[in-house]
């Protein structure tokens, strides 16, 4: 039944997954490595990131997505490989990229005790950034309010978009996030999503590693899958599910209608009954749902498509657990 | 702004607005200096004060004199209790020609002081009474020795001991904190190099120690204490500068070692508290035996106090400076060469 693998890895057998665009590439990555003994932290990674493209790495902790980060970024050396970055070569540092370039790291990567204005002013003034950029960053991140308030008092969420803005107080190409959105209740994480779209706007590159895949299939232009040092699977998020070519799955409350009766529907698979609900597995949901709909059994209907969490199931043989 | 005055000011900043800080590089010193200060004002300053019953030429001599403290009694027994009991440590009985004195024998020093002030005074009025031209004549005359009041030694120490507390916990806080939180990463990311970072953080340091000096004087200076400066001491500024940057050194050490805000200032106490206690903060070194004397001139802190010593008190000119100088100089270069070497940008 499932013959997604096979199209996925099509997909990623494409040199350095080449992006849909066809514009000017900001990052250009070739096959780097990166071991720690015997552990292949990265294992071969290859990618392209097109200018003003919003890329994310995605996959469970230990995937390896942040080494292969820190070696884009030239924080780390890889063992062998190659990256460019905005035609430049990251390691050894390169004075030269560096304000072309914003990394956000820890939401706690901040000087103590002062002011999330201050924080800016400071970071600005590493690049000099005028003073004036900290109060357009805060209206950025929507911060405003809080720009007397030290770091130590703001919230989470706060704290994540003020990390972000001292990325980007001195308006880099390409912009670094490492799970930006990582432990935020989810109405914080709803309005890192608007900042992030927002930067999107002005032009910029953006790279992140999140390990929220349903996250990423909202925000990315392309997605890279990656798993125990490698990328499984790359390209837009929404091509990745279709080449699932996984059934779309209809739920019903329980006792709706019988297990055979939704058998008997044209376009069913296959049904599941549990404890609370009827699942109907199809392919092509529009006669089903029409079938549904002439019976009078829509209350309560939940339809659920394929997600990428599909995508890595079938990638691992395993369910994606964050 | 540029990077550098930018960072300095983000520094004193956070510094200012940090209490714990503030109370241990200008508090907790100078508890010591007001603790001690008052407790070691009046040493060597008290009289003897004894107990007298009758009266007399001899007790009129005594209390001329001022050598010691009369306390008058009437009742000989009573007199004779306290020192029995050891509150007085002699009682004077005077009738008619004949002066009896009593003590206890128990403090020697004083025994001793008691029974030549009183044998003295006697022997002077009865050459007064005969109206004899002495044949010897005697005079005594005070002159200010090397040893110090106590407040003279104190303010240099615990000056001295202060900066190489702000010096080495400074440095070493800055930059384990500024690791664990990734700051350090921040500005290697950020067209800056590490030399504006570390001169702008030496120069916080710097300001700090002089804030200290100028704080810890001016307290010593009160009527409370009686400092009295010498007019070198100006010279006070390079020591100042130059202990800041050693023990700024030995902090950067200590925090390239350590891997949390807690093992660092750990870590800084166990080395401070013995380098200040050997060093002469608390008490001059001229009383310590021979071999601390000499372990104590493996120690910075030793020679910063000796300069400090000799230029704010001792009114030695700019000679004093040369060795302290040479020495935490010394130190800078060679501490600060390993803990370049050392320094880890991230854990």
């Amino acid at each position: 039944m499932v013959t997604a693998p096979e199209t996925v890895v099509g997909l990623c057998a494409r040199p350095y997954g080449l992006p849909m665009t066809g514009e000017r590439a900001a990052v250009v990555v070739s096959d780097i490595r990166k071991h720690y003994g015997d552990l292949k932290a990265v294992d071969g990674v290859s990618f392209t990131v097109a200018e003003g493209e919003f890329f994310g790495i995605l996959g469970p902790n230990g995937a390896g997505k942040t080494t292969t980060l820190e070696i884009v970024e030239g924080l780390r050396k890889a063992d062998s490989g190659r990256v460019r970055l905005l035609d430049e070569d990251p390691w050894p540092r390169n004075p030269a990229l560096l304000p072309r370039i914003g990394v956000q790291l820890q939401a706690s990567s901040f000087f103590e005790k002062l002011t999330a204005k201050e924080q800016l002013e400071t970071f600005g003034s590493l690049y000099g950034v005028p003073a004036s950029r900290a109060a357009e960053m805060l209206e950025l991140v929507g911060l405003t309010d809080k720009a007397d308030v030290r770091e130590n008092k703001l919230s989470g969420g706060q704290r994540q978009r003020l990390s972000i803005a001292c990325a980007l107080v001195h308006d880099p190409d390409v912009v670094f996030l490492d799970e930006p959105t990582a432990a935020l209740d989810p109405q914080a994480r709803r309005n890192l999503w608007d900042v992030l779209r927002a930067i999107q706007q002005r032009g910029k590159t953006i790279v992140y590693t999140t390990h929220y895949l349903d996250e990423a299939e909202i925000l990315c232009d392309r997605v890279a899958i990656m798993d125990k040092g490698r990328i499984l699977a790359m390209d837009a998020p929404a091509t990745l599910v279709r080449g699932l070519d996984a059934p779309t799955h209809v739920v019903l409350q329980r006792g709706a209608m019988t297990v055979d009766d939704a058998r008997a529907i044209t376009g069913v698979e296959q049904v599941q009954e549990d404890e609370v609900s009827l699942t109907i597995a199809t392919r092509r949901p529009a006669p089903v749902l029409s079938a549904l709909a002439e019976r009078g059994t829509l209350d309560g209907l939940q339809v659920r498509t394929a997600t990428l969490e599909d995508v890595f199931l079938s990638l691992t043989g395993r369910e994606y657990r964050a | 702004m540029t990077a550098f005055k930018s960072l300095s000011a983000a520094m004193v900043k956070g510094f200012l607005r940090d209490r714990l800080t503030l109370f241990f590089v200008f508090v907790f010193p100078l508890m010591f200096l007001v603790v001690f200060g008052l407790l070691f004002r009046d040493s060597g300053a008290e009289k003897t004060k004894v107990a007298v019953v009758g009266d007399g030429p001899v007790v009129s001599a005594l209390a001329e004199s001022g050598a010691l403290e009369l306390e008058k009694h009437d009742d000989f027994e009573a007199a004779r209790r306290k020192v029995d009991d050891g509150d007085l440590p002699a009682v004077i009985v005077a009738r008619g020609g004949a002066v009896e004195l009593t003590f206890a024998a128990g403090d020697q020093t004083q025994a001793q002081t008691v029974l030549g002030v009183v044998s003295g005074t006697v022997d002077k009025v009865n050459l007064a009474a005969t109206g004899v031209v002495p044949a010897f004549s005697f005079k005594a005359q005070p002159v200010e020795d090397a040893s110090l009041k106590p407040i003279q030694y104190l303010t240099p120490g615990i000056l001295s001991w202060a900066v190489s507390i702000s010096g080495v916990f400074g440095a070493a806080l800055t930059l384990v904190s500024w690791r664990k939180k990734q700051v350090l990463r921040r500005i290697r990311l950020a067209p800056v190099g590490p030399t504006v970072v570390l001169s702008s953080r030496i120069l916080v340091s710097i300001g700090t120690a002089v804030a200290q000096g100028v704080v810890f004087v001016a307290v010593a200076l009160t009527p409370l204490f009686g400092l009295e400066l010498t007019g070198s001491w100006w010279l006070a500024l390079p020591l100042l500068v130059l202990g800041t940057t050693a023990f700024f050194a030995i902090g950067m050490l200590v925090g390239a070692f350590c891997k949390t805000e807690e093992a660092a200032s750990g870590a800084a106490n166990i080395v401070i508290m013995p380098m200040a206690f050997l060093s002469g903060t608390f008490f001059p070194l001229e009383k310590a035996p021979g071999w601390l004397q000499a372990v104590s001139n493996a120690f910075p802190l030793r020679h910063m106090n000796d300069g400090m010593l000799d230029v704010l008190v001792r009114g030695k000119g700019v000679e004093a400076l040369l060795l302290p100088s040479a020495v935490l100089i010394a130190f800078t270069l060679v501490v600060g060469f390993i803990a370049a070497r050392v320094f880890r940008w991230e854990d």
